[in-house]
């Protein structure tokens, strides 16, 4: 469950646009679908952000109207290489994390 | 106070009703939650049209996942940068979809995500500038089947 996905390439030139994928397995429910006359509980990822060395690249405040298995598309770019931390963040706090490495030429 | 309260409404007014939208959203009366949710994030500044593409299909099969893709026309570099973008569906449950916050180490500003829709609606993109001024795209969508309760 929740398995984040990132798509990027491994390396770049020097100030190219890489473009960044991610996807994570996760229902995102609101707390106003009914299933079998009972409310199913809200669960939701309120928080992404993606971080190159440390330092803040993009982030997202997810509401509602955001689908199950939030996919955000982003697009960056590197002048050297670099390590990429994203997390996913739920409501009560708990955290998904992925990282990758990005080499530039 | 309030004269300070109605300058703002005035404003917003301004920025939503009297600015018309483009085409067949060019009728849609915004709901009040709306407007609010948009001055939350936006907060009184005036947008303008223009230097913004909100591309989202005109008719969306199943309102759960809907691909929306928003580009603001900047160079991401000095003071021609796009610092954040907030979505705004006018007839979901909950207004405010999502707001992203850019880095200075984008290239482009350019988000793409997938959004739900409970029925078919204007769907509203703003985008807030490092120079503070406020750049808005409204595009409408059809749905076909209703994407936030199901």
């Amino acid at each position: 469950m929740s398995t984040p996905r990132i798509r990027m390439p491994a390396s770049a030139r020097a100030g190219e646009p890489v473009e960044i994928r991610t996807l994570i397995d996760h229902p995102m429910e609101t707390g106003l679908r009914q299933q079998n006359g009972q409310t199913v509980p809200r669960k939701m990822i309120v928080r992404f952000e993606a971080l190159a060395d440390g330092e803040l690249l993009f982030a997202a405040d997810l509401r509602n109207g955001t689908s199950a298995n939030p996919y955000l598309a982003f697009i960056a770019r590197f002048e050297k290489a670099t390590a990429l931390t994203f997390v996913w963040r739920e409501e009560d706090g708990r955290e998904y994390r992925a990282t990758q490495r990005i080499s530039v030429s | 106070m309030s004269g300070i309260m109605i300058d703002r409404r005035l404003a917003i007014g301004g920025l939503l009703g009297l600015v018309a939208l483009k085409g067949a959203a060019a009728s849609e009366a915004i709901p009040a939650e709306v407007t609010a949710a948009i001055r939350e994030k936006v907060g009184a500044a005036e947008a303008s049209e223009g230097g913004i593409t909100l591309k989202v299909p005109e008719t969306a099969e199943n309102g759960a996942f809907v691909p929306v893709t928003v580009t603001v026309h900047s160079a991401m570099r000095g003071d021609d940068r796009c610092t954040a973008i907030h979505l705004f569906a006018t007839r979901n449950p909950t207004p405010g979809v999502a707001s992203y916050q850019l880095g200075a180490g984008l290239a482009r500003a350019e988000v793409s995500a997938r959004i739900r829709l409970a029925e078919g609606q204007v769907l509203l993109a703003y985008a807030r500038m490092a120079d503070g001024s406020v750049r808005r795209a409204a595009a409408r969508v059809a749905v076909s089947t209703g994407g936030c309760l199901t």
